[in-house]
């Protein structure tokens, strides 16, 4: 098995008892109502925000491994705070590695102050095909471009201080003609349309975005024109361990609550557990719960050590995010009609299991990417 | 200012169990914790040096397992850890314990302010503080719910059970603090991998000068007799029924046939 340093074994356990006190007791709201913005400044306060920035920006100098251990922690007690804490620093990373070093002293700070960070890719007639985006973003004769068109699935919209749009610079020219552009919510032409009403990750705020006329001065462009698609598709990269680390947190968090279960639940005078036929659901949990953290472990590891990961970690999600809506889903039969309702919290689950299967790639664009380098070795 | 802060490691667990030969505290395979009230000491420490500037000792007592207490302890903002380990400190009740905290106090020397937790939720006896200072014959506030220091003092409220006094003690002195001081922070990430790469000590009784006469079980005049697992408590489940107002009703006459209330 992996093995993690002192350091990261004492920040898991303080991450442990953070989610524990302040995170696990809002889940269950948090899906009713939406995404709880007093945890922002506990999340500041405890250096997790940005775990993953350099100290001089005021981030926590954590490696990957450190960093996915404060996504996998938070999952066992929120699958919704892990997804808002990974689309936080999905965004801050395309500044962190494209941006100016004017844009890293501008923007990082505020990454860890707390303000939050978005990363608007989607739109509603493109998710997948990322190359057939229509939002554009027009150059104007002073350097600065105009953005007109609109994203949607839009995780963090609504709560967010800055939004990172990908936008066509040259509509013509494919994957190869989007650019990255920091808007800020105060953004005149920027407006936040009405919450998505998803079926999971209810605490995450999730929403359409629409664009018209919105000026943006040339300083805010991240990367080089045309470069977005491939500044993007890097940051999804980090991104992807992350929904690993947050499948394994939420398989644990409901594999625990139905152990719980069915060591107190009896039927035919005995502890449910205790059927052969309960027993060995827990026997396929654990299994797909190890192989999942030792596939985030690796992976972590690779992504320190400076080497691509691409495939790796659609590796990752491909199986973590199929297993988590299995692993789920077998806790809801262990719960019997009990799980089918909202009095349990394996319900919950999952429904929030179900995103790990469509954000952030869907599966189906993950086997797209390991296939072909499968195919092209 | 130079503050020592006196911690100490428990078992991490509500739910204790009794080595049935010995009667001891069952430790093997139960995670161990920073005593919470400590965790409260060592914030108020940390809260004056950041408000005044000082330096924070943190100082334990106990197995080398207990270094896992000071590494907490200077994640959370003290500078130095000194751990206290020997044989010949095993098995001490408060009076052995203090004296060999008393020692360490002296070592480092210079001392402005000792903190305490109220007490310790394994032991639960709060002397360890009380009887430290009074080895190092120094003034000592306890049951303090808040700290500051001015002047030359250290100035605590001290909240009783009908009242609530406000004393000062001339530095350098003692105080225990209640849990009612502070919420203790959270360590950060960044200061647990700072924390690691702070000095740490290890003192045996020889580095201390100490009477091993005086320290471990040969120190203590009081021993443990037998220890006894808390009676369980058996939840009885009823069910009521009816609107709001019956319940009510329901509900006080049981807890008046129970002579609850």
């Amino acid at each position: 098995m992996f093995k993690f340093t002192e350091e990261q074994l004492m920040i898991r356990d303080m991450v442990r008892e953070f989610t524990t006190n302040e995170i696990e007791p809002r889940d269950r709201d948090m899906d009713e109502n939406g995404f709880d913005r007093t945890l922002i400044p506990k999340l500041v306060e405890a250096g997790l925000i940005a775990i993953h920035l350099p100290e001089q920006y005021g981030g926590g100098d954590g490696d990957t491994v450190t960093s996915e251990i404060v996504i996998n922690e938070i999952a066992k007690g929120s699958a919704s705070v892990a997804l808002f804490l990974d689309a936080h620093w999905l965004a801050a990373d395309m500044i962190l590695h494209h941006g100016t070093e004017e844009q890293k002293a501008k923007y990082l700070p505020q990454v860890a102050e707390g303000k939050i960070f978005a990363f608007g890719l989607t739109e509603s007639n493109a998710g997948s095909d990322a190359g057939a985006i229509k939002s554009v973003a027009e150059k104007q004769a002073d350097g600065s471009y105009i953005l007109n068109g609109g994203k949607a699935w839009i995780t963090n919209s609504g709560v967010a201080d800055y939004y990172l749009i990908m936008a066509k610079t040259d509509p013509e020219a494919g994957n190869k003609g989007i650019s990255v552009f920091v808007v800020p919510k105060e953004a005149e032409g920027l407006t936040v349309g009405k919450f998505e009403k998803k079926m999971g990750m209810r605490g995450t705020g999730t929403c359409e975005l629409s664009f018209d006329n919105i000026k943006i001065p040339a300083e805010d462009r991240v990367g080089p024109e045309g470069r977005g698609f491939m500044i993007a598709m890097q940051a999804l990269d980090g991104a992807r361990i992350s929904i690993g680390a947050i499948a394994s947190g939420l398989m644990q968090h409901a594999m625990e609550k139905a152990v719980k279960y069915a060591k107190e639940r009896t039927t035919f005078g005995k502890p449910i557990y205790k059927n052969q036929a309960v027993g060995f659901k827990f026997a396929d949990m654990a299994a797909k719960i190890r192989a999942t953290d030792l596939m985030i472990w690796d992976t972590c590891q690779m992504k320190d050590e400076g080497q691509r990961i691409s495939v790796e970690a659609a590796e990752l999600k491909l199986l973590s995010s199929r297993w988590a809506c299995e692993v789920t889903d077998d806790c809801i039969q262990i719960h019997g009609g009990n799980g089918y309702s909202r009095e349990f919290d394996v319900e919950r689950f999952y429904r929030d299991a179900k995103l790990l299967e469509i954000g952030e790639g869907t599966s189906e664009i993950l086997r797209m990417v390991i296939s072909g380098a499968v195919i092209g070795r | 200012m130079k503050i020592l802060v006196f911690i100490k490691q428990v078992p991490d667990t509500d739910d204790v169990k009794l080595d049935p030969k010995t009667g001891n505290i069952m430790r093997e395979g139960v995670a161990s914790k920073l005593n919470p009230l400590d965790a409260n000491a060592v914030e108020a420490a940390v809260q004056l040096k950041e408000k005044y500037g000082a330096t924070v000792h943190a100082v334990s007592m106990g197995p080398p397992q207990a270094e896992d207490a000071l590494k907490k302890a200077l994640a959370l903002g003290c500078d130095e850890a000194y751990l206290l380990s020997d044989r010949a400190f095993g098995g001490a009740d408060t009076l052995a314990t203090a004296y060999t905290l008393s020692l360490a106090a002296r070592k480092i020397g210079d001392y402005d302010l000792l903190l305490f937790g109220r007490h310790a939720i394994d032991g639960d006896t709060a002397q360890t503080g009380p009887a430290t200072a009074a080895f190092l014959g120094i003034p000592q506030i306890t049951l303090a719910s808040s700290i500051d220091v001015q002047d030359g003092y250290v100035i605590c409220d001290r909240v009783l059970e009908a009242s609530s006094q406000k004393v000062r003690a001339r530095l350098p002195a003692a105080v225990a603090v209640t849990q009612e001081i502070n919420t203790p922070r959270y360590p950060k990430p960044i200061n647990i991998m700072k924390a690691l790469k702070k000095p740490r000590y290890v003192w045996n009784a020889e580095d201390l000068g100490a009477d091993t006469s005086r320290t471990g079980i040969p120190g203590s005049p009081s021993s443990t007799k037998e220890l006894l697992e808390p009676p369980k408590r058996n939840a009885d489940t009823k069910y009521f029924s009816g609107s709001a107002e019956e319940i009510a009703a329901q509900i006080a006459d049981m807890l008046h046939d129970e002579h609850l209330i």
